[in-house]
């Protein structure tokens, strides 16, 4: 039961993008297409999951153990940035069709604050691993359905007749606004 | 390559062992503040303070407690309760009782509760209706479920938190057992 | 190269925010208030300057395929010392900032000022770029967190100017008026640009 409000909060209720502003910029960048913006979803889904994963083990059982908890900001950005890299290497020996798909996007991901964000939230929120590696699927699943949900709003958006200075970047705002609106609407769901 | 990676990193750790011995002190020194400057604000007036702690009512989790001294007599007790009912989860905060159990005063630690809706917890409209109230007539529960406390607009579940927080903090020296 | 065109450049021309478009997260994160734009942009600022000149000092002994490696375990240094430094001197600020704190490490803006600008100029200029660049961001988070705050709660760093008993127009302090708000005033940027 618990982990059933867990994934719907962090799906809806509190989604990473509409009600706590991570991983802003790709979604900004990468969602003029459907196809793209799950290409995108699929690799955050991947990266974050892992390093939520890692970074916890190596909070728990190296940095809480040696009191070394103000050298977190620095190992959980160095291990990111290392696991993409891996992954990115990993695909592209074992899997050249999922490389293809995901392989541009991987990159990008090291600078995606959502990934970081969520790294240090289950540390803050002080979960157990069950619950961080929940947390960190479903909030990943929420970035991919915003992500989504958003691209197929921009496609429609390129036929309109937007005013000049409304255009690209300003008006994708206001939609995200429109839409981050219409996600609270799911307050009340937990 | 990698040498000058290690030293770059090495180079940063050190740097960084060290800010952090250097602010460690600070820290603690602030974070003492705000519980003392809490306490002053949630209890009456006292000469000193005895520190103890109480099993919370309801889990395993002991909450600490500060009774506030005037010469032999105890002026009220403060409670370091905690909810984690709140929207964002887990809200801390010091609730000062007198000795008859009547609310003297609330005071938020942390909380996570979303600007504007959830932090209107801490503005007087909501909780100074607490002030002067005895858990035994007012009963710790918005008016939703049945209770006497009015919800803030929009924010219903932080509200039930922030009862939450409080009724933790009464049973749990009411109805909790000293250690 | 002219240093004070150097200067000014972050502020309207390059702004990193209004025109460059970069450092979302933070600019609609923490900007419910002006004080907490103001105190964000500070604390970017006081990274983005520090770890310019350590990379303008350093850029000629790191390879170049550990460059970006290298940056990063330099910005995260300052991160760390920020983060620290502003939990022990002004804890109730570091509160309402929380997250965002830590996540200065993952600012395009620090990186790509490192990458693009500090690696390829004397340490003089990377500072100069770094000040720019910095109090750009911070003019960009106090005027949204300004007008979120105007519109919001009817108050401007902390002064309420309308009844006790009133409140603001909500929305604007919600995730959504930060979307709304920000989108609204980049197209007056972009308006006024092309003029």
């Amino acid at each position: 039961m618990e982990y059933i409000v867990l994934v719907i909060s962090a799906i809806f209720v509190s989604n990473i993008i509409f009600a706590q502003f991570l991983g802003v910029c790709p979604f900004l960048g990468v969602s003029k297409k459907i196809s793209t913006a799950v290409g995108m979803g699929g690799a955050v889904v991947f990266v974050m999951t892992l390093s939520t994963l890692v970074t916890y083990l190596i909070q728990v059982y190296l940095l809480n153990p040696l009191n070394l908890q103000y050298l977190q900001t620095i190992v959980f950005i160095l291990v990111i940035a290392s696991l993409v890299q891996m992954v990115e290497i990993i695909l592209k020996k074992t899997s050249p069709p999922l490389y293809q798909a995901l392989g541009i996007f991987l990159p990008l991901i090291t600078t995606n604050c959502a990934v970081l964000g969520v790294a240090i939230m289950v540390i803050t929120k002080e979960f157990n691993l069950g619950e961080a590696l929940v947390f960190a699927v479903s909030t990943a699943v929420g970035f991919t359905l915003a992500l989504v949900i958003f691209a197929g709003i921009r496609e429609q958006l390129d036929l309109m007749g937007v005013p000049k200075g409304m255009r690209g970047i300003p008006i994708a705002l206001v939609v995200a606004g429109i839409l981050s609106l219409a996600f609270m609407g799911f307050a009340n769901l937990v | 390559m990698t040498s000058t990676l290690l030293l770059i990193s090495g180079v940063a750790a050190l740097a960084l062992a060290w800010v952090n011995s250097m602010t460690m002190g600070p820290i603690a020194e602030a974070e003492k503040q705000k519980i003392e400057t809490a306490i002053k604000e949630v209890l009456p007036e006292f000469d000193q303070l005895v520190i103890g702690k109480v099993k919370s009512f309801d889990s395993g989790d002991s909450l600490t407690v500060y009774y506030g001294m005037k010469g032999d007599d105890t002026t009220g007790i403060a409670v370091e309760s905690f909810t984690k009912e709140g929207f964002s989860g887990l809200i801390t905060m010091m609730v000062g009782f007198l000795p008859d159990g009547t609310i003297n005063n609330t005071k938020v630690l942390t909380h996570a509760e979303t600007p504007g809706l959830g932090t209107k917890m801490m503005e007087d409209k909501f909780k100074n209706q607490f002030v002067q109230k005895n858990p035994t007539s007012f009963k710790l529960v918005v008016k939703k479920d049945g209770g006497d406390v009015d919800a803030i607009t929009a924010s219903t579940i932080t509200s039930r938190a922030f009862c939450d927080g409080v009724d933790r903090a009464y049973k749990s020296i009411w109805k909790g057992g000293n250690e | 190269m002219n240093q004070w065109k150097n200067f000014t450049k972050g502020f309207i021309k390059e702004n990193p925010v209004l025109v460059l478009l970069l450092g979302m997260c933070p600019t609609l994160g923490v900007t419910t208030s002006a004080i907490n734009g103001i105190g964000m942009g500070l604390a970017t600022t006081f990274v983005l300057v520090m770890s310019n000149i350590i990379i303008a000092l350093i850029k000629n002994f790191i390879p170049s395929s550990v460059r970006i490696p290298a940056f990063i375990v330099v910005i995260a240094s300052f991160v760390t010392i920020v983060d620290l430094s502003m939990k022990a001197y002004v804890p109730a600020l570091h509160a309402q900032l929380g997250l965002f704190i830590p996540l200065i490490v993952v600012n395009c803006i620090v990186l790509g000022r490192a990458e693009a600008f500090a690696s390829k100029n004397n340490v003089f200029s990377s500072m100069i770029d770094g000040v720019s660049m910095g109090l750009g961001f911070t003019f960009a988070l106090a005027l949204l967190g300004s007008i979120r705050e105007v519109l919001g709660s009817g108050s401007i760093f902390n002064y309420k100017f309308i009844p006790a008993e009133m409140d603001g127009i909500l929305v604007f302090v919600l995730a959504p008026g930060a979307f709304i708000a920000l989108g609204y005033l980049i197209a007056i940027i972009n308006s006024l640009k092309k003029q």
